[in-house]
């Protein structure tokens, strides 16, 4: 292979890995504040939907990211309502609402299918930066969520890190009896991040309708939900990770693509599988890798809390 | 001159489904005070000091903070009105930081941390009341007492007037607890007000300046330092005289019943745990082991009724070797566990009484009607039991979780005790109960030891050790540091045995 196509792999990487990036941020920070959310699937696929009709309608891709942030952040509520507030199973709530959310983002883009949008998010190369060889046309060839991104990753890490608000999150996926003993507002924080990490699924789910595609297919998500459910684990819970992991999967998710244009002789169906094995076998490596140095989930990932509980 | 009030509660009520924990309690505290709030387990202490804390918001009554009356919705507003808690399980987030855990809920702290700076200022704040911690230090790479004292800091930091600490004393050495007294005096004397919460008069004795008794939720009365009698708090706090002396009638017998040879294991890390442990238990003998928490306790226990492997040495029940045996093998031969963790290990939370008495008979024949089991007989079976171990059950079905740590461990005991093992293991048997239920299981284990049995007591509680044992042996960093004839010995002693001090060991060995 020449650089060329080398390059065009590693660009492609990053396009196909940041809806993933995007929702296992969410996820990173629903999990910190103690709430698992499965649902991520199902809120991607309605912030696909959503943000790809007021898109096409108002003829602004802005709007449409606008609205699928909302759609995604009103998905995540009902996660919040029955997990924080109602104390249900937060696994049987999180299945429950990737089955919704597949349901009714098919329902809402039926008249939509196969639409073309004429006003995606378009590349935008960013001068100077861009005319590096290698780096410019991998990295700085790309559409704004792209950039984006870029500035949410180290953000993110430092808010979680290095702030006093993100030391209060940890400390409320941690332990929230400790927390809200020390005056923090356990649920406040819950409903809060769970919110955040639901808007930020919806960003995902509309980056791939409103760039990656651009268009809406009935599940067009193809499971990059759960990839970037699998991914925090991966990512031991910290943003800066969920990137290398993002564009690994998206990596080999451009492979695959790549390969079938250049007539190798692999099964195309075999290649489409690649991100999805390899989502098993990180999963298996990274859970031993965890187990032994002791790096664990927040220890309080997936119970509710309950303050008068005795 | 009479110092004013902190902090004033009056007429406080709080009701939990179908219990009064609170009625009607006034309690307060003065500036400089130590006033030690004295009940039996489950007389409302907690639940009292938890509405100070504002953990529980009470159903009635007023909180009076300097004169004037608050609302706590949240341990916040408790906290920013200077009224600091340290619970009893300890509220720290093990992954953090000592620094970390302190500054949280701090809304002062700047929004982009400096840990150094905060490092260094709680270095000094610590070092002003002789509180020695390191900032930097994660928390679960600290001991019980340093918990504890990150747990006092935490609450110095946030600029508690009033600090409240649940039963203190409960993990600690009696050489830490000296330490931690002499701490609170300190607090106490800058000015602080100091609220210790116990169910050991001892502890009154010690530093209480003002004490207020609580009985089945009410305050039955507030006594100064020099009315304080012994016979008194315990009447007040029992509501009877209680006689806490045992007789015990019969020398213990000769049978070797349990023999640990050189037995070492492993701890849930993998690393050593028991270390050449040596000992044995005689028919008739209760034989107590004494030490802090964590120096290979439940290990012992364990290894004794085959739930963990043996990585050395041997185990004899009667002469038979049972090393490296099943559990069930281990019953077969005799050996009977009442279990530290009563609902986890010793019983199925979600099944009633039958079922659970059930869970070693099932396979002996005696409820054995052709392939299925005979319910009838079960049923008669409990039913003897509950009148003959005296367990107060809502209904036989009624799932066990919802009995009162008392009833929990009769029906353990009962469970247990008829299956009329040759050795009982009997890991914190009275741990949470109150007075009369302990005295219950205190005598039911007597009862055994009368017949014959041979009890392996294990128990932080080194007064229950004393009053039940025959023989102590003291065990620090999983080794047998003495084993002593308990006549022959003292509180003291057994403490520096506890530390893994030489000069004990002397005497003892």
């Amino acid at each position: 292979m020449n650089q060329e196509i080398i390059v065009a792999i590693l660009a492609t990487a990053i396009t196909a890995g940041t809806p993933i990036l995007y929702a296992a941020l969410g996820e990173v920070l629903a999990e910190r504040a103690g709430i698992l959310n499965l649902g991520v699937e199902g809120i991607m696929l309605v912030g696909a939907v959503s943000g790809f009709i007021l898109a096409l309608h108002t003829a602004n891709p802005w709007t449409g990211l606008a609205v699928a942030m909302l759609a995604g952040g009103l998905m995540a509520l009902i996660h919040a309502l029955l997990t924080v507030t109602l104390k249900a199973n937060q696994v049987v709530s999180g299945l429950a609402l990737t089955m919704f959310g597949t349901g009714l983002s098919g329902y809402l883009g039926k008249a939509y299918v196969g639409k073309p949008l004429p006003v995606p998010f378009k590349v935008t190369p960013i001068p100077v930066l861009s005319d590096i060889p290698v780096i410019g046309p991998v990295f700085f060839q790309h559409d704004p969520l792209v950039y984006l991104s870029y500035i949410l990753v180290p953000a993110l890490w430092f808010f979680v890190f290095r702030t006093r608000a993100g030391l209060h999150l940890r400390a409320v996926g941690e332990n929230p009896a400790a927390a809200d003993s020390m005056g923090i507002n356990v649920f406040f924080i819950r409903y809060i991040y769970v919110i955040i990490g639901g808007m930020l699924a919806g960003i995902g789910g509309a980056y791939l309708s409103l760039h990656y595609v651009p268009s809406w297919m009935e599940n067009m998500t193809a499971g990059r939900g759960w990839i970037a459910v699998a991914l925090v684990i991966f990512a031991t819970w910290n943003p800066a990770n969920a990137l290398w992991g993002a564009y690994f999967f998206g990596g080999l998710d451009a492979l695959g693509f790549r390969l079938q244009t250049l007539n190798v002789m692999i099964s195309p169906y075999f290649l489409k599988m690649l991100p999805y094995i390899f989502t098993i076998v990180v999963l298996i490596l990274v859970t031993k890798r965890n187990i032994t140095n002791h790096i664990g989930a927040p220890q309080a990932l997936g119970l509710p809390y309950d303050r008068e509980e005795r | 001159m009479t110092k004013p009030y902190l902090i004033e509660l009056k007429n406080i009520t709080k009701r939990f489904p179908g219990v009064i924990a609170n009625d009607k309690v006034n309690f307060n505290v003065k500036q400089g005070e130590i006033h030690v709030l004295l009940g039996e387990n489950g007389s409302g202490k907690s639940t009292l000091m938890s509405v100070l804390a504002g953990l529980y918001r009470p159903d009635e009554g007023e909180i009076i903070v300097r004169g004037t009356q608050m609302v706590f919705r949240s341990p916040g507003d408790a906290i920013s009105a200077g009224v600091g808690m340290v619970h009893q399980h300890f509220k720290l987030i093990d992954s953090f930081s000592v620094a970390e855990n302190v500054i949280l809920g701090d809304h002062n702290v700047a929004p982009v941390l400096n840990m150094k700076d905060i490092e260094n200022n709680l270095a000094q704040l610590s070092q002003r009341y002789g509180l020695h911690i390191d900032p930097s230090a994660r928390v679960w790479q600290l001991s019980v007492g340093e918990k504890q004292r990150v747990e006092i800091v935490k609450m110095l930091y946030r600029g508690s007037r009033v600090l409240i600490l649940d039963e203190p004393t409960a993990v600690l050495t009696p050489q830490e607890t000296a330490e931690l007294f002499k701490n609170l005096r300190e607090m106490a004397r800058s000015g602080r007000g100091v609220v210790v919460i116990t169910h050991k008069m001892q502890e009154v004795m010690e530093i209480a300046d003002r004490v207020t008794v609580l009985r089945k939720g009410k305050a039955v009365a507030t006594l100064e330092k020099k009315q304080i009698n012994r016979r008194d708090l315990a009447w007040l706090m029992v509501g009877q005289d209680v006689v806490r002396q045992y007789k015990k009638k019969s020398p213990p017998g000769e049978h070797k019943v349990l023999e640990l040879q050189g037995v070492h294991c492993m701890n849930d890390l993998g690393r050593p745990c028991l270390q050449n442990v040596t000992f044995t238990v005689h028919s008739g003998e209760i034989f107590g082991i004494a030490g802090v928490a964590g120096n290979g306790q439940r290990e012992l226990a364990e290894v004794v009724s085959g739930l963990r492997p043996v990585t050395g040495g041997s185990i004899y029940i009667k002469g038979n070797e049972i090393t490296g045996g099943s559990p069930r093998r281990i019953i077969d031969h005799g050996v009977a566990l009442v279990p530290e963790d009563r609902l986890g290990t010793g019983l199925v939370p979600n099944l009633g009484a039958v079922d659970n008495l059930i869970l070693k008979d099932y396979r002996t024949g005696k409820l054995q009607r052709g392939p299925f089991l005979n319910l009838r007989q079960a049923r008669e079976n409990t039913k003897n039991l509950v009148n003959r171990f005296e367990i107060k059950l809502s209904s036989l079905d009624a799932p066990v979780k919802l009995l009162s740590g008392g009833n929990l461990q009769r029906l353990l005991l009962a469970r247990e005790i008829t299956a009329e093992p040759h050795l009982l293991v009997a890991v914190y048997p009275v741990r949470g109960l109150d007075i009369k239920a302990t005295e219950a299981i205190h005598n039911l284990l007597l009862q055994q030891r009368e017949k014959g049995m041979a009890i392996l007591l294990i128990s932080e509680d080194l007064d229950e050790i004393f009053k039940l044992s025959d023989r102590i042996g003291v065990l620090c960093n999983g080794q047998i540091t003495g084993i002593i004839p308990a006549e022959m010995t003292d509180i003291e002693e057994v403490g520096l045995l506890m530390m893994g001090s030489d000069q004990a060991g002397e005497i003892a060995l």
